[in-house]
């Protein structure tokens, strides 16, 4: 585990992003908005929460981390790189051909449990994570980081009634609340306030923070299970496209690929950035 | 079928503490003694398949053989995308268990018919797909799938063909059953339905008529080298199957012979056609409604026989 000061974890979100702003321009391939949204939830849970070693990438006692944001990828390669799970050098192959890096997040990584893309599929995985973990009685815990998007999905839900229902308190959800989802704004497609609520009433033990707050975010996360018994859902509110402003809060920016002039400003804000 | 699988499972349970076993709020009464013997093994996960087959292949990645279990279409069409992403893709150790293959479920209607499984499931890479005809074969099927590794899908019948196991046979995943030897024709069938064709090789041996009985138990992969014989020894083959005729049984045999640049004498797949089991009745009313019974298959053998008899005169 690396022990990162809030200020490394900080710096480490501005490579994870630098790092997904060249991959997704070079590749061709673009969720660069979602990326840019949980790019601190990934630095944070890389950067000192998440019980991982490159060095042993299978190593059972690991805590387990499921995106099942899978569109995300590129931020998790960015952050597997950053920490040693494979050569920088190679998240540049993203989304080329005959690479290992795929647009959706691939198992076939070292560091990557589970191959995702299809959303709502990764809560229900993670839950029998960390049922199989309650039966060992083991120490390790399950995240799961999702995006608000895939709270459409009924599947999301039937894992939230499960975990709850059986007190899984090594898991660990956390939505990366950034209200944009594929083509429109979640209040516009399916609204889905009075959102924490929502998973308090089916049983899990809740926390809202801002989600590029890095102290906040170490905070909520180096606290659970939140209450005791139950699972924990932490809500990130986020802003999608986060840390280039005119990719902030835009549906564009879910799918646009940044090339050219859009490019060099990017890359300039955010290198600007402390 | 149902009743041999569990019992298989009750049986090996104590020696294989990894099995888990995943009921889509399904087994009122038939699943007490396992569950009252094995609760840490059992897990009824309420009506939900999509999170179950996510569940299991969870489960399946921290080391336990896991079973998903429901009715005809819940457990296999319903969460089909959990079943290729997340079982199938990370080659997953998770078993799906099918109660009611076909038009077992009869007069329940034809939601709760599995008449697409097979083709569905077999296209899946990496997916062991088994079909037994008899109660030694859903038995030596069960128990073979608790030592296999990797996704598998068993399609359990409610009917059974009468068991044909002869002295010390062995059950072999991936190889065809040659239940009754014969040269006239062949016919291949998966499931419960096998006891229609042996009705039928009966009926047709008082008029001479020699039948090769296959029962294909393995749909994936399938043993081409049986079939390839049955091609060569036999006057043709014909494919029968509770199951569209599309991509199941004998979509699976046409393929496999003609990629082997092999023709039987003729060929028919015995089946559904571009119809759902709309018609309300016991399964074996439905298989006659359906022609699929043994009747069915008597006519259909003596109207291809007669055909390449004509032919050949």
């Amino acid at each position: 585990m690396n022990a990162y000061t809030i200020k490394d974890c900080r710096a480490l979100a501005k490579r994870i992003r630098i790092h997904a702003l060249r991959m997704t321009s070079t590749g061709g391939g673009s969720h660069i908005g979602a990326i840019f949204s949980c790019a601190d939830i990934l630095a944070v849970l890389y950067g000192g929460i998440l019980n991982v070693d490159p060095a042993a990438p299978d190593n059972l006692g690991r805590d387990r981390f499921v995106l099942s944001k899978g569109h995300a990828g590129g931020g998790l390669y960015a952050a597997l790189a950053e920490n040693g799970f494979f050569p920088i050098e190679k998240l540049l192959t993203h989304y080329q051909d005959g690479s290992d890096l795929s647009g959706h997040v691939s198992h076939k990584l070292p560091g990557v449990d589970i191959s995702t893309g299809a959303l709502g599929h990764g809560l229900s995985i993670s839950a029998g994570m960390a049922y199989a973990g309650k039966l060992k009685e083991a120490e390790h815990r399950v995240f799961c980081l999702l995006s608000d998007g895939e709270c459409d999905e009924g599947s999301t839900w039937e894992a939230v009634l499960f975990a709850a229902h059986h007190g899984l308190s090594n898991l660990v959800a956390i939505v990366d609340y950034n209200q944009i989802q594929g083509i429109a704004r979640t209040s516009e497609v399916i609204d889905l306030e009075p959102f924490a609520d929502k998973w308090t009433a089916f049983g899990w033990a809740v926390k809202e923070v801002d989600g590029h707050d890095h102290e906040a975010l170490r905070g909520a996360l180096a606290a659970v299970p939140f209450v005791a018994g139950k699972p924990s859902c932490l809500i990130a509110r986020t802003t999608k496209g986060n840390g280039v402003s005119f990719m902030e809060n835009t549906v564009l920016w879910h799918y646009r690929i940044p090339r050219g002039a859009e490019f060099d400003a990017a890359l300039a804000e955010l290198e600007g950035q402390s | 079928m149902r009743d041999a699988f569990i019992g298989i499972l009750t049986e090996l349970a104590p020696q294989h503490p990894e099995i888990l076993f995943l009921s889509g709020d399904l087994g009122f009464g038939v699943l007490n003694e396992y569950i009252a013997k094995f609760p840490r093994q059992f897990l009824n996960v309420g009506v939900a398949e999509q999170n179950m087959s996510g569940l299991a292949a969870g489960l399946a990645m921290e080391g336990h053989t896991v079973f998903t279990y429901s009715i005809g279409n819940f457990p296999t069409l319903r969460c089909l995308e959990q079943i290729r992403n997340d079982i199938c893709y990370h080659d997953a150790n998770v078993k799906i268990v099918c109660v009611g293959g076909g038009m077992s479920y009869g007069a329940v209607g034809f939601s709760h018919h599995a008449t697409e499984d097979l083709a569905i499931l077999r296209s899946l890479p990496g997916m062991l797909v088994l079909s037994p005809c008899d109660l030694w074969e859903a038995a030596e099927a069960s128990r073979y799938l608790i030592s296999h590794r990797g996704p598998a899908y068993l399609r359990l019948d409610k009917s059974t063909a009468p068991v044909t196991v002869r002295q010390d046979e062995i059950f072999r995943p991936g190889s065809i059953r040659t239940v009754r030897e014969g040269s006239d024709v062949t016919l291949a069938a998966t499931g419960g339905i096998l006891g229609e064709a042996l009705l039928a090789a009966d009926s047709l041996a008082e008029q001479g008529i020699h039948c090769r009985v296959l029962s294909v138990h393995t749909i994936k992969p399938l043993d081409t080298d049986t079939l390839a014989a049955a091609a060569s020894e036999t006057g043709g083959i014909i494919s029968i199957e509770e199951h569209a005729v599309d991509g199941g049984l004998g979509g699976a045999i046409a393929e496999s012979l003609m990629e082997a640049g092999i023709f039987p004498g003729f060929f028919v797949r015995m089946g559904l056609r571009n119809t759902f089991s709309s018609v309300i009745g016991s399964q074996k009313y439905l298989r006659k409604v359906y022609s699929l019974d043994a009747a069915s298959i008597t006519r259909t053998v003596t109207t291809k026989l007669g055909v390449v008899a004509e032919a050949l005169s």
